[in-house]
């Protein structure tokens, strides 16, 4: 090897080695060309053959595209049933591309979570945070892909947007009172068998990324004490078990969102794009989470009253805020599932609106309340709108929508303070506030505002949907009882899970690590190795903070 | 031989520096530091709760002068580095036995 470096480094090494390199291009640029193309399909051929397309340029694009590229037996005249077979294969074309691209922007969403809640949390934690926001979306969709989407969608029945396919037809029922109801589905399990369907992969990916977006907002919540063996089990129990199973019960056909069709009460649970179904669950399951984790060294005072401890980096914060903004645009309007479906406008003005209203009275609250608009919490304020719009965003007017997001902005502000000084909970970037409480807010909206303009057939029930205030107090009572379902079964599953766990291995990290920052201790590297200097100058705290024996010795061991 | 070692508030670092070396006071070493005096450190706001930050941002300038230049040395830092307000900073002066310049190895005053 030593000969073969050394002859390389000579002059006629490198022209010898270049000679190499291009014979090995010809070769393979040959043997490539061997393999033909697949042949096109005869239908093409043949529209192609008798009208050549016309070589002129089309700078203003109206000439482009017309009879010729309708697939025809007889090119330039195709029959009706050709023409029907295109349209219907052109709609479900739009509609898939719709819900794949938007389901790029709301896997996007990821970056914007690991920027928020990194940016809320200090220092010398920014390894750590990153890296369960990062890797959450891998373990996340690994879980999914086993049992998850098998779980949550295995009953669905036909994609009506995406060619009605009924391949997902399996789901497990038990029968009170005379009704079904669908508890989980058992079709799908890696995407194997007879899964293996543009439809059906589809929707994986869509569904894939908002069960990710759940699964995101716990390591917020939990962040700067959490051991990250513990999060990477978190991160396969949730997309495995918790998220489908609840997600199956709105969304795949099961009994939450059946309550229309069996008991008349509206059209169900209806949740547009989750405001229960994702970020409720996220939120619930962080409050478990946080609870059981207890609150971070230094967080309370013997006497119980709250010391703030800042995040570290504030752009970073509203960085992600404006991506998870930016993300939004796919996580509304792609929940039609349909690019054809134009209420898609309605949907984004609604959603835009209601992350305004959220900012704006998110400001004025803190301005008017604390004699500051202060910046993590106008950040929240955008968040909490988005999220409580996410459930109504189909259904109501945009002046219910700019409403909707107007009460977050404050509920959110009200809540952060209530549950880290009430109810004593410790949640380092105000994520169950945000997407907990106005998760509740969201579902429990749209049972007040529907305007009955969508939603025909929604759920298997006839008509559109209406809230409380246009004559449909049953759709309210159906929030409710989605709402209820979504906090007592969520939060019962994920706060036993994160108990035993907690019993058997240890959810968290020692107070030492905890005082010395988790980068070095959990994951062997510095996010910042280059500013970190003793703990008690970068994160001055004031008087109030505890002078342990661990926290002097922080700064020798964290240089 | 004269240390003259200046604890001022950052963002007055320019105005020192400038009035040291147009009255031709060449040479200064400046550290960034954190601490309090009566000025006690200040409180911030959080998402709605305050905290008190103990520990400030300071800059620390340290001079080394002949004796005869100290005073006016003390005089041209204390008066571009006053604000008027809490929190301004203070100069400590001390004697300094010796001083090398490495490159030379001359000593004393030649050296500074």
């Amino acid at each position: 090897m030593k000969d073969l470096g050394s002859f390389a480094r000579t002059y006629r090494g490198r022209i010898a080695a270049v000679v190499i390199v291009a014979c090995f291009l010809a070769v393979g640029g040959w043997v490539f060309a061997q393999d033909k193309p697949p042949a096109p399909a005869p239908a093409v051929v043949a529209a192609a053959a008798p009208a050549p397309p016309p070589s002129k340029p089309d700078p203003a694009g109206t000439a482009t595209g017309g009879i010729a590229d309708v697939t025809a037996k007889t090119a330039g005249k195709p029959t009706l049933e050709e023409v029907a077979d295109f349209a219907g294969h052109n709609r479900v074309s739009l509609n898939i591309m719709w819900t794949l691209l938007t389901g790029f922007l709301v896997m996007f969403m990821q970056a914007g979570f690991a920027l928020v809640e990194t940016g809320f949390t200090r220092a010398k934690n920014v390894a750590h945070t990153m890296m369960m926001n990062f890797m959450v979306y891998a373990i996340g969709m690994t879980g999914y892909w086993i049992c998850g989407f098998a779980l949550q969608m295995g009953g669905l029945g036909a994609i009506s947007t995406m060619g009605g396919t009924g391949l997902l037809d399996s789901e497990f029922v038990i029968s009170l009172f005379g009704k079904d109801f669908g508890l989980f589905g058992m079709k799908g399990f890696f995407l194997s068998g007879s899964t293996y369907d543009v439809a059906v992969f589809t929707l994986f990916l869509f569904q894939m990324v908002f069960m990710d977006t759940a699964a995101t907002i716990p390591t917020g919540a939990m962040a700067e004490r959490w051991k990250f063996s513990s999060f990477v089990v978190f991160g396969f129990f949730l997309s495995m078990f918790t998220y489908p199973i609840f997600a199956n019960w709105v969304w795949g056909g099961g009994w939450l969102s059946q309550l229309g069709k069996n008991f008349g009460l509206g059209h169900g649970h209806v949740d547009f794009a989750g405001s229960s179904v994702v970020h409720m669950v996220g939120g619930v399951t962080a409050l478990a989470g946080a609870m059981v984790l207890g609150p971070r060294i230094g967080k309370y005072n013997k006497d119980g009253s709250a010391n703030p401890i800042p995040g570290h980096n504030i752009p970073m914060g509203v960085l992600g805020c404006f991506i998870l903004a930016f993300g939004w645009f796919g996580f509304n309007p792609g929940s039609t599932l349909a690019g054809a479906d134009l209420r898609i406008s309605v949907v984004a003005v609604n959603t835009m609106l209601a992350s305004a209203s959220g900012a704006i009275f998110a400001m004025f609250y803190m301005w008017f309340k604390y004699g500051k608009p202060d910046p993590s919490m106008m950040v929240n304020g955008m968040l909490a709108g988005l999220v409580a719009i996410t459930a109504p965003c189909g259904f109501v007017s945009s002046f219910w929508a700019f409403f909707i997001g107007a009460v977050s902005g404050v509920l959110v502000c009200w809540a952060a303070v209530f549950i880290e000084t009430v109810m004593r909970i410790d949640d380092p970037v105000g994520a169950i506030a945000v997407h907990g409480v106005n998760g509740a807010w969201g579902v429990l909206s749209l049972g007040l505002f529907s305007d009955g303009t969508y939603g025909d057939g929604f759920n298997g029930v006839e008509g559109t949907v209406r809230g409380l205030f246009y004559g449909g107090a049953s759709q309210f009572v159906a929030q409710i009882i989605g709402t209820v379902t979504c906090f007592v079964f969520i939060f019962s599953a994920s706060w036993a899970f994160f108990k035993v766990y907690d019993v058997v291995f240890g959810m968290r990290v020692s107070p030492e690590v905890e005082m010395e920052g988790l980068d070095v201790p959990e994951m062997g590297v510095h996010g910042y190795p280059e500013i970190q200097g003793p703990a008690t100058l970068v994160h001055a705290m004031g008087a109030s903070m505890p002078k342990t024996p661990a926290m002097t010795m922080a700064p020798e061991r964290s240089r | 031989m004269k240390k003259i070692e200046a604890i001022i508030k950052p963002f007055k670092l320019d105005d020192v520096k400038e009035a040291l070396t147009g009255a031709g006071i060449i040479g200064m070493t400046v550290t960034e530091v954190r601490g309090f005096g009566r000025q006690k450190g200040h409180t911030e706001m959080y998402r709605g709760g305050e905290y008190t930050v103990d520990f400030l941002p300071k800059i620390k300038i340290e001079i080394v002068v002949p004796d005869a230049l100290a005073d006016k040395v003390v005089s041209l830092v204390t008066g571009a580095a006053r604000t008027g307000s809490i929190g301004d900073g203070k100069v400590f002066v001390e004697p300094l036995e010796e001083a090398f310049r490495i490159r030379t190895g001359e000593r004393g005053d030649n050296a500074v």
